[in-house]
């Protein structure tokens, strides 16, 4: 029988949750890298045993970790146990750690300073991984989406890591500016129909899509409107909380955003509207149904200042027209006094049948449902504050 | 032997327990003893000072002998108890505040 692994990145740590099929019961291993903030654990799709972790601390910077048998040993993949610490000339192998902007002229002449809070350019600083994409195909290669916003790429297992120094080339480079919770590239979505097209969101930048895998990039922001900034329909600077996508509709695109839920029928050349009957439209997570790509799910919030569920009630809502018409999904979860927030990269959907659905909460809980969103469980309650959510089948 | 202690997240990253020793040649500096320490412990390279400016990460601070040296320039000697190896040179998360 299938074997279900939920990966948990928390502020103090990270968190695997395993069960068998069913998705009754569960056990909780960990914490990993206690005191450290995990902001994402991710495994490889074609290798399931390869994990990588980005694990930061405000103290002491990056630390890329990556796991060869599911999380049960870790190495920094720069300094492989056993091997030795330091290269035959002495030099330092902490490589896997090291993520240095791009600023060679061959590679494009990439921008040295984006806009900061005051209006003046500002240096891009290198602060921490937000998101690890691992190849569908290969196990050694992974992207990161890092904050300052920019994507690297590494085809040794995390051993060293490139900028692909094209995105912050961009010619609305300089325009981007970070938001209240920093210039985080935080979504990365590939298309296994195309290995040359990615996906990728910047926290109050915006959407890009690149065709020849990484080069040249095109904001694809047509039809978001964002009423707090200057120009609503401005080409960048809008706050994308989330992009989600169906492998099998690879040119349909559904995204939450700061405020509205939107879709994309023409791989982000345009979008439209579908908050449809959502009690609040403002929200950071979405995710597409595994087997139903009309079918998708998002967990309203009540404003950009109130970061909970509205009316105390943590209700996730599914549509299963592609938007537009939602229904709220409640059994199982807290439905008085709830005051959680669910972030970005917090939740996840699994591939069996039914679907799985999980999410994690500031709150500490990580709820699972093992019938699409119908009923839901909290498979654990009192974790720290939960940063990402991802789940392997194996 | 310079003898350098690190907090408790940098020697889990390390692997180590209790007090680091490092040979240090040259003048003792803490641009001198952060090579050391990086080259014994390469997993430590980004965590004490920026992978690429090699400057002090802003939540980390340097003591000895009762003094913050924090702010002095990197190639300032260390005191000369450190570089006699009788004080350690002490590595410290800033606390956080609240």
């Amino acid at each position: 029988m299938s074997k279900v692994r939920v990966l948990v990145g928390t502020k103090k740590g990270a968190f695997i949750l395993t069960s068998d099929g069913k998705r009754k019961q569960w056990k909780v291993d960990g914490p990993h890298f206690g005191g450290w903030e995990i902001y994402h654990v991710k495994g490889s799709p074609s290798h399931p045993n390869r994990l990588y972790v980005s694990q930061t601390s405000s103290w002491f910077g990056q630390i890329i970790q990556r796991s060869d048998d599911g999380g049960k040993t870790w190495h920094q993949p720069g300094t492989p146990p056993g091997e030795p610490l330091t290269t035959p000339d002495g030099m330092p192998k902490g490589e896997s750690n090291k993520f240095a902007y791009d600023t060679s002229a061959k590679t494009g002449k990439p921008l040295t300073t984006h806009q900061w809070y005051d209006g003046t350019q500002h240096p891009w600083e290198f602060k921490r991984v937000w998101h690890l994409e691992p190849s569908l195909a290969d196990p050694d290669t992974v992207y990161a989406g890092v904050e300052d916003a920019a994507l690297f790429k590494t085809t040794d297992g995390g051993k060293s890591w490139q900028e692909l120094a094209g995105l912050r080339g961009h010619k609305s480079g300089p325009q981007w500016a970070p938001g209240a919770g920093g210039m985080g590239l935080h979504t990365i979505l590939l298309d296994k129909n195309n290995p040359k097209r990615i996906y990728i969101a910047i926290s109050s930048a915006g959407t890009f899509r690149t065709d020849d895998g990484g080069k040249t990039w095109k904001a694809i922001n047509q039809g978001l409107r964002s009423q707090y900034i200057p120009d609503p329909n401005a080409e960048v600077g809008h706050c994308v909380h989330r992009i989600a996508m169906h492998p099998a509709q690879p040119n349909v695109l559904f995204m939450q955003k700061h405020w509205d839920v939107m879709r994309s029928d023409n791989a982000g050349d345009t979008w439209h509207e579908v908050s449809g009957n959502l009690p609040t439209d403002f929200g950071f997570p979405i995710e597409v149904h595994s087997h139903e790509p009309e079918t998708i799910y998002v967990v309203p919030i009540k404003s950009d200042s109130e970061h909970y569920p509205p009316e105390g009630k943590l209700r996730v809502y599914r549509s299963k027209t592609g938007g537009n018409e939602w229904e709220a999904l409640t059994k199982g979860l807290p439905q008085k006094d709830c005051y959680v927030n669910i972030l970005r990269d917090a939740s996840a959907v699994d591939s069996l049948e039914p679907c799985g659905v999980y999410f994690g909460t500031t709150g500490g809980q990580v709820y699972g449902s093992a019938d699409s969103g119908d009923t839901w469980n909290a498979i654990v309650h009192d974790l720290p504050p939960v940063l990402s959510v991802e789940v392997q089948i194996y | 032997m310079i003898r350098v202690i690190l907090p408790v997240h940098l020697r889990t990253l390390a692997r180590i327990d209790g007090e680091v020793k490092l040979e240090v040649k040259g003048p003792v500096t803490q641009c001198s003893v952060l090579d050391a320490l990086e080259n014994k412990y390469p997993m430590l390279a980004g965590t004490v000072r920026d992978h690429v400016t090699k400057k002090r990460r802003p939540l980390v601070r340097f003591y000895a002998c009762e003094e913050d040296l924090s702010h002095e320039p990197p190639d300032t000697p260390l005191p000369e108890a450190v570089a006699a190896g009788k004080e350690p040179f002490l590595i410290v998360g800033a606390v956080a505040g609240g």
